[in-house]
C-alpha cells in the first residue's frame, strides 16, 4: 500500500502522538489508572474506535504489521474501514493473522490465540469508567477511584446475586487491577477475562470521545470482580463451533432459517479459519 | 447454510459510491458550485464554522456539499480536517467594541450612542413563503448610506458607570483551550464559554429556553447583541508589534439579568455573555443564557438542581459531535456482547424454570 502524502505519518501531527505516548506511558506506570488525555477530532465518528485509532497511531512505526478485528473479526465492516485507514495513512503493513500481527487493534474481543511478547493489543473503549452507570458524575468517579472507594461497585455485584442467583453482568465485566485501580475491559464477553491477566503483550486501553486512556503493562495481575462463595466463571454458548468443531473458542450464534434454525461459529474468524486449513472440522462445515 | 462473508471491503466501496451518486441527484439539474453554497446558504455555512470551531467559508460550504446539506456531518468534517493543522500561535483576543457592525440592536435602552442597526435579519418579516423565489430573478439592489464613524461602545458599560452591573475587569491569564487539553471539572468560565462556543446550537437553545421556563430562571434582558466584522491580530515576537492577519465576522451578545443579591453579593444586574462564529444570533443569545445559568456558584446563588446549572451536564453533552458519534456507534455490530447477554438471559430464565428459548436445530 503507498501512503497518502497529504498527512503526517499515521495521520496525527508528531507533536500529538507525542502528548498521546505520554498518556500511554503514564498509564502503563500505573495499571489501571484512567490518565485523561486531548483526545484529537479524528476521521471517522467518536464512539467508532477513535481512542483505539489514536493509540494505535502513536504507537505504529513503519516496521509493525497491523491487525484489526471487531467482534473478534477481520472483515467487519469498521474493522475494514480502520485498517484501511491506517493502510492509506501510514502504509503500514496489514495482515489478519494474530500470530503475524505486531500490533492488534480490537473492539469486544481478545483474539484465541495467545499473545506472546512484543505484540500490542489496542483496545477500542466506549465507556472508561467502571462505575458509569452506578454514578453518572465524572467529578464522583474520580474521587472513588483515588479513595479506592469500590463498595458501590460490590453491592451492586451482591444485589444481582440476590435477585438472580449470580451475577448479572455478561460483557464489560469489571476487573480489579494488582489489587488497585477498578477497570472496564472494555466491552470483551466475560469470557475473555482470564486473558487479561498476566498476558505477555502489552495491553493499552483508548477511549476517545471520554478522553481517557489506560494500560496493563505485561504479566499485570488483572483479577475479575466476584465472591468467594459466588467465583467469577467466564461463559460461553455451550456448543463447539459449526466450522472449525472447536470447544474451547467463543461463539456467534447465526440465524440460519427462519424456522428457528441455528448454528454456532467461532467470532474469533482468523482463528477460526486457521483450524480449518489444519484439517479440523465442525458438524456444519461444508 | 452460512458461509462466512468476506465482502466487507467491496461492501464499503459499493456505498461510498452509491453515496457519491445520491450527494450529485439528478445530473439534469446543475450541480451546485462551492461558491454558491458560501454565498446563498451563509447562515449554515456560519454554523458549521461555529461548531467546526474552523473559521474559513470556503471550506465549511464545501463540507456542507459533502455533507449533502447535512450540518452536523459538515461539522465533524470541518473538525476531523481542523485536527490536521499545526498550530502556529494564539492571536491577541479581539475588540468587539471597534467591531464594525451589520447589526447592533440593544433591548434595554430605547437609543444609545452608536444607534440602533437592525441589519439583515429575518425579524419583522411575515414568515410567508416567497414563491417569487422559486423562480429565477434577480432582486432590485437595496438601499445603501454611507458607513458611518460613529463608535459603537458596549451597552453594559454605560450601566457599569453607576455600579449597577457586576464588574467584569479584565484578565490576561491565557484561558484554557479543550481542543488541546483534556476536558477537566470544575471547568473555570473561560472554558465554559469555549465549550458553548462550539456547542450544538439545538443543545444550547433547548438549555437556554429551560431557563426561561423556570428551571433555574434568571431573567434575562438582551442588553446588547451585534453582528459584524473585527480585525484578528497576531504579535509576531520578531517584529514586536501585533499585525492583522485576517477580519472575521462574529456575533456577540450580552445579557442583563436581575439578581437580588446573595451573601456575598450586592443585588445589581449580572451578565451572561455569548460570541460565536459568523452571523449566529440565536446561538449567541442562548449560549449568554446558559452562561449566565451556569455561573450560579460564583454569584453565590442556589443550586435548584436545574439541568442549565449542571456544568457536568452540559459540558459534558453539549458537543454534537461527541453525541452523533456515539450514538450512532450502535449501529455498529454488537453480536458479540449481544450474544453474552442471550446466554445469560437463557441461563436466568432456566434458573427461573421457565426454559421456553429452545435452541432448535440442535
Amino acid at each position: 500500500m503507498t501512503r497518502t502524502s497529504e498527512y503526517n505519518f499515521a495521520y496525527l501531527d508528531e507533536q500529538t502522538k507525542r502528548m498521546i505516548r505520554r498518556a500511554i506511558l503514564k498509564g502503563l506506570a500505573i495499571p489501571g489508572y484512567q490518565v485523561p488525555f486531548a483526545s484529537r477530532e479524528m476521521p471517522m465518528p467518536y464512539g467508532w474506535g477513535t481512542g483505539g485509532v489514536q493509540v494505535s497511531a502513536a504507537v505504529l512505526t513503519p516496521d509493525d504489521r497491523f491487525k484489526v478485528i471487531d467482534q473478534g473479526a477481520d472483515d467487519t465492516t469498521n474493522a475494514v474501514s480502520i485498517r484501511s485507514f491506517f493502510e492509506h495513512t501510514a502504509g503500514v503493513a496489514t495482515t489478519t493473522a494474530t500470530a503475524e500481527a505486531t500490533v492488534i487493534q480490537t473492539r469486544h474481543r481478545i483474539p484465541e490465540l495467545p499473545l506472546r511478547e512484543g505484540q500490542v493489543l489496542v483496545y477500542q473503549v466506549p465507556i472508561p469508567e467502571p462505575l458509569r452507570f452506578l454514578e453518572p458524575r465524572e467529578s464522583e468517579t474520580r474521587k472513588m477511584h483515588s479513595l479506592e472507594e469500590y463498595g458501590l461497585m460490590h453491592v451492586k455485584l451482591y444485589e444481582d446475586i440476590s435477585r438472580h442467583g449470580h451475577i448479572a453482568t455478561s460483557y464489560a465485566y469489571p476487573v480489579k487491577v494488582e489489587g488497585r485501580y477498578v477497570m472496564d475491559p472494555s466491552p470483551i464477553p466475560k469470557f475473555d477475562n482470564p486473558k487479561l491477566g498476566d498476558c505477555p503483550a502489552v495491553q493499552l486501553f483508548g477511549a476517545g470521545r471520554e478522553q481517557r486512556i489506560y494500560a496493563l503493562p505485561p504479566y499485570t495481575q488483572v483479577v475479575s470482580l466476584d465472591f468467594e462463595d459466588h467465583p467469577f466463571e467466564a461463559s460461553k454458548a455451550d456448543h463447539p463451533c459449526g466450522l472449525c468443531g472447536s470447544d474451547s473458542s467463543y461463539l456467534d450464534e447465526v440465524i440460519i432459517d427462519d424456522a428457528g434454525g441455528r448454528m454456532f461459529v467461532c467470532s474469533d474468524t482468523d482463528y477460526c479459519d486457521a483450524r480449518q486449513a489444519q484439517g479440523h472440522r465442525g458438524k456444519d462445515a461444508a | 447454510m452460512y458461509v462466512a462473508v468476506k465482502g466487507g471491503e467491496r461492501a464499503i466501496r459499493n456505498a461510498h459510491a452509491w453515496l457519491a451518486e445520491e450527494r450529485r441527484g439528478d445530473r439534469s439539474v446543475a450541480e451546485l458550485s462551492v461558491a454558491q453554497i458560501r454565498e446563498q446558504l451563509s447562515l449554515a455555512v456560519n454554523r458549521v464554522m461555529a461548531e467546526g470551531s474552523l473559521y474559513d467559508p470556503d471550506l465549511a460550504a464545501l463540507a456542507i456539499k459533502q455533507a449533502r446539506g447535512d450540518l452536523i456531518e459538515a461539522i465533524f468534517l470541518i473538525r476531523a480536517y481542523r485536527t490536521t493543522l499545526p498550530r502556529f500561535g494564539a492571536s491577541a483576543p479581539v475588540d468587539t467594541g471597534a467591531m464594525a457592525c451589520d447589526r447592533r440592536i440593544s433591548a434595554t435602552f430605547k437609543d444609545l450612542p452608536g444607534g440602533q442597526i437592525l441589519g439583515p435579519t429575518f425579524d419583522y418579516t411575515h414568515r410567508l413563503l416567497d414563491f417569487k423565489l422559486a423562480a429565477e430573478g434577480e432582486l432590485p439592489e437595496a438601499p445603501a448610506r454611507e458607513a458611518s464613524n460613529e463608535a459603537v461602545p458596549h451597552v453594559t458599560a454605560f450601566l457599569n458607570r453607576e455600579g449597577l452591573i457586576e464588574d467584569a475587569p479584565s484578565d490576561d491569564t491565557p484561558p484554557p483551550d479543550l481542543t488541546r487539553e483534556p476536558l477537566e471539572l470544575p471547568a473555570g468560565r473561560a472554558l465554559r464559554l469555549q465549550a458553548l462556543t462550539r456547542a450544538d446550537e439545538g443543545f444550547t437553545l433547548s438549555m437556554a429556553y429551560s431557563t426561561q421556563r423556570g428551571y433555574a430562571r434568571n431573567h434575562a434582558f438582551v442588553g446588547e447583541l451585534r453582528i459584524g466584522t473585527v480585525p484578528v491580530e497576531v504579535e509576531i515576537p520578531e517584529l514586536g508589534f501585533a499585525i492583522e492577519i485576517a477580519e472575521i465576522t462574529v456575533t456577540e451578545c450580552e445579557t442583563v439579568n436581575q439578581f437580588k443579591g446573595s451573601k456575598t453579593e450586592p443585588p445589581q444586574f449580572t451578565r451572561g455573555y455569548g460570541l460565536v462564529f459568523g452571523q449566529t444570533e440565536r446561538k449567541a443569545i442562548s449560549m449568554a443564557l446558559v452562561d449566565r445559568a451556569l455561573r450560579w456558584q460564583e454569584l453565590g446563588e442556589d443550586n435548584v438542581g436545574a439541568p442549565a446549572q449542571d456544568a457536568e451536564f452540559v459540558l459534558y453533552h453539549a458537543d454534537n459531535i461527541q453525541a452523533t458519534g456515539f450514538l450512532e456507534h450502535i449501529k455498529l455490530p454488537h453480536y458479540v456482547d449481544f450474544q453474552s447477554e442471550l446466554e445469560l438471559v437463557r441461563k436466568l430464565r432456566r434458573d427461573a424454570g421457565t426454559d421456553q428459548c429452545k435452541v432448535a436445530a440442535e
